[in-house]
């Protein structure tokens, strides 16, 4: 079970558009099992959310992003989770990491300007307490984000029918 | 002029070898052209991966060549390639085979099924051939001098090889046997006890046999027992795979030939004097895929375990009766409730529904009443081309 589980979310994590009677083909199970399964996963939060990969300079949309390493204090009692708390409520914060080594935080964030960002990290987050210091970097190109090639790869022709 | 050229022409065919004259055209190739006359179409009809060679693979193969590995190597291959290839057989199967003189790295599995036959065969020796099959085995055995004789399977005995009737068709002038397990195309495979009968028949009438298992690694059911695995079997066999289907590397051209080393050697005179070497920076990607690439095989093959199962059932469910491959990429599915022939069925289809499947004639005189369909083909479409081949199943 734990294996069909773990195929199931292989299977969404490339392609979380596919219907039930889809997903039942590709696990050679039955829709309705199917459809169980995806209430457990979604119960236990194994699966947390579907979401689309999107590219919006595709449209000629201008996007800053900016990845952010932050020093902070723990607190007693608390350690990194109060404050990391603190930060990833901000909506304009993506996503949040604590890290190894240099920093303690990684922080993704997206906004529609620069100065956005640096409006962000100088009134919001370098004035928070507990963290001590950041550091902004840009990013410049993206080419691939959660396994996807953002140019797409070349599709290469088989001969149509062959021995 | 037009009757100058035509008087050339036929002038010119008639320096063509009687031999090759006869050979009959391959039936896919026939079909391929229909195929391609036709637009949009789905093909089922592929015989290779629909995966791209694994990066690490290919990645290796460009340091190699920045590197300037393009000489030649030994007419058997890289020596380290012949060393990681014996480990792998024996880790995967329980082969032995001696890096230095009982493998040779070919020009995929197909150019190591010729040198096999040229190397055995005299004028008129018989050669046993397990049919439906990989259509070149018999023009190949021509080619070589030799008289193929099919050996049918059936589909109500799960594709078996039946020894009763290969007994009927030996001779005094039979030299071998081939055999392809999982099957292309029909993705039956031979357990142990079937290889075990065989291994007594082929002892009893002293025959060789030729083992294709380029389709080993898609082994679904079971594990799959390499025919030289069997003691009394390895004297007798010359086992030929290759790196196309296990490693989605069928443009790389590399398979291998193993066996006894005095007919390895013999083998290896003919691929010397035509070949010379396999290609060397094939041979460089392949050391990587052998050292790195069982994850990919197990990753690969989990993907067309989904297929299969889905195309089966599909193709059952509409009636057209098909076994559970156990191995291979191919659905070999039973079409007499339509009462069409294969052909009929295929042209059919193609023209009315744009799918593309491979007639069963095209394997062989066992073939008919089937069509050959190919799981190499991403899920989206095996989707789209069931659901053409059910819409003409019911018309």
């Amino acid at each position: 079970m734990k294996n069909i589980k773990k195929k199931l979310m292989a299977i969404l994590r490339e392609n979380a558009r596919l219907t039930s009677s889809q997903l039942a083909a590709r696990l050679s199970i039955s829709t309705e099992q199917v459809e169980q399964l995806l209430a457990e996963l979604e119960a236990s939060r194994a699966i947390y959310g579907y979401k689309t990969l999107i590219n919006p300079e595709a449209l000629g949309e201008e996007i800053v992003e900016a990845v952010i390493e932050v020093h902070v204090t723990p607190t007693r009692g608390e350690g990194f989770d109060g404050i990391a708390k603190r930060i990833y409520r901000f909506p304009e914060v993506r996503s949040l990491y604590l890290m190894s080594g240099g920093s303690d935080f990684l922080l993704f964030m997206e906004a529609q300007s620069l100065k956005e960002i640096a409006k962000f990290v100088t009134e919001k987050l370098a004035t928070m307490d507990g963290v001590q210091e950041t550091q902004t970097h840009f990013l410049l190109k993206k080419y691939k984000q959660d396994g996807v090639p953002l140019d797409g790869e070349d599709s290469v022709e088989r001969l149509p029918v062959t021995p | 002029m037009s009757s100058e050229n035509m008087q050339q022409g036929s002038s010119l065919t008639r320096k063509i070898s009687r031999r090759v004259a006869e050979l009959p055209p391959s039936g896919i190739r026939r079909f391929f052209e229909l195929v391609l006359a036709t637009e949009g179409v789905i093909s089922l009809g592929v015989g290779e991966p629909d995966f791209v060679t694994p990066w690490n693979i290919r990645e290796e193969a460009v340091f190699q060549l920045e590197k300037g590995r393009t000489s030649y190597t030994s007419n058997y291959g890289l020596k380290e390639l012949r060393c990681e290839l014996a480990a792998w057989l024996e880790r995967r199967y329980s082969l032995q085979y001696d890096p230095d003189s009982e493998i040779v790295i070919t020009v995929g599995g197909s150019e190591a099924i010729d040198i096999a036959l040229r190397a055995i065969l005299e004028p008129g020796d018989e050669v046993l051939i397990v049919e439906p099959c990989y259509v070149s085995y018999a023009p190949v055995v021509i080619l070589a001098g030799g008289t193929p004789r099919y050996i049918a399977t059936k589909q109500e005995e799960g594709f078996r090889l039946n020894i009763a009737r290969l007994r009927e068709s030996v001779t005094p002038r039979t030299k071998a046997l081939i055999i392809n397990y999982p099957n292309n195309p029909t993705g039956a495979t031979f357990r142990y006890d079937d290889l075990e009968s065989l291994c007594r028949f082929a002892g009893e009438h002293d025959l060789l046999i030729l083992s294709d298992e380029i389709y080993a690694e898609l082994t679904y059911e079971g594990v799959h027992v390499s025919l030289a695995a069997l003691p009394e079997a390895k004297e007798r066999t010359l086992l030929v795979s290759g790196f196309s289907k296990a490693f989605a590397m069928t443009g790389w051209r590399l398979g291998y030939l193993c066996g006894p080393a005095e007919l390895i050697a013999a083998m290896v005179k003919i691929h010397q004097y035509t070949i010379l070497c396999a290609p060397t920076i094939s041979q460089y990607a392949a050391i990587e895929a052998l050292r790195n690439g069982d994850a990919d095989i197990e990753a690969m093959r989990e993907e067309y375990r989904a297929r299969r199962n889905f195309i089966v059932k599909s193709f059952n469910e509409m009636g057209l009766r098909t076994l559970m491959p156990e191995g291979a990429f191919y659905a070999f599915a039973n079409i007499e409730s339509t009462g069409m022939t294969s052909e009929e069925f295929c042209t059919r289809l193609l023209r009315e529904q744009r799918v593309a499947v491979v007639p069963g004639t095209a394997f062989g005189p066992s073939g008919e009443g089937f069509i050959r369909a190919s799981y190499a083909s991403s899920f989206e479409k095996l989707e789209r081309a069931v659901e053409g081949i059910a819409r003409f199943v019911r018309k």
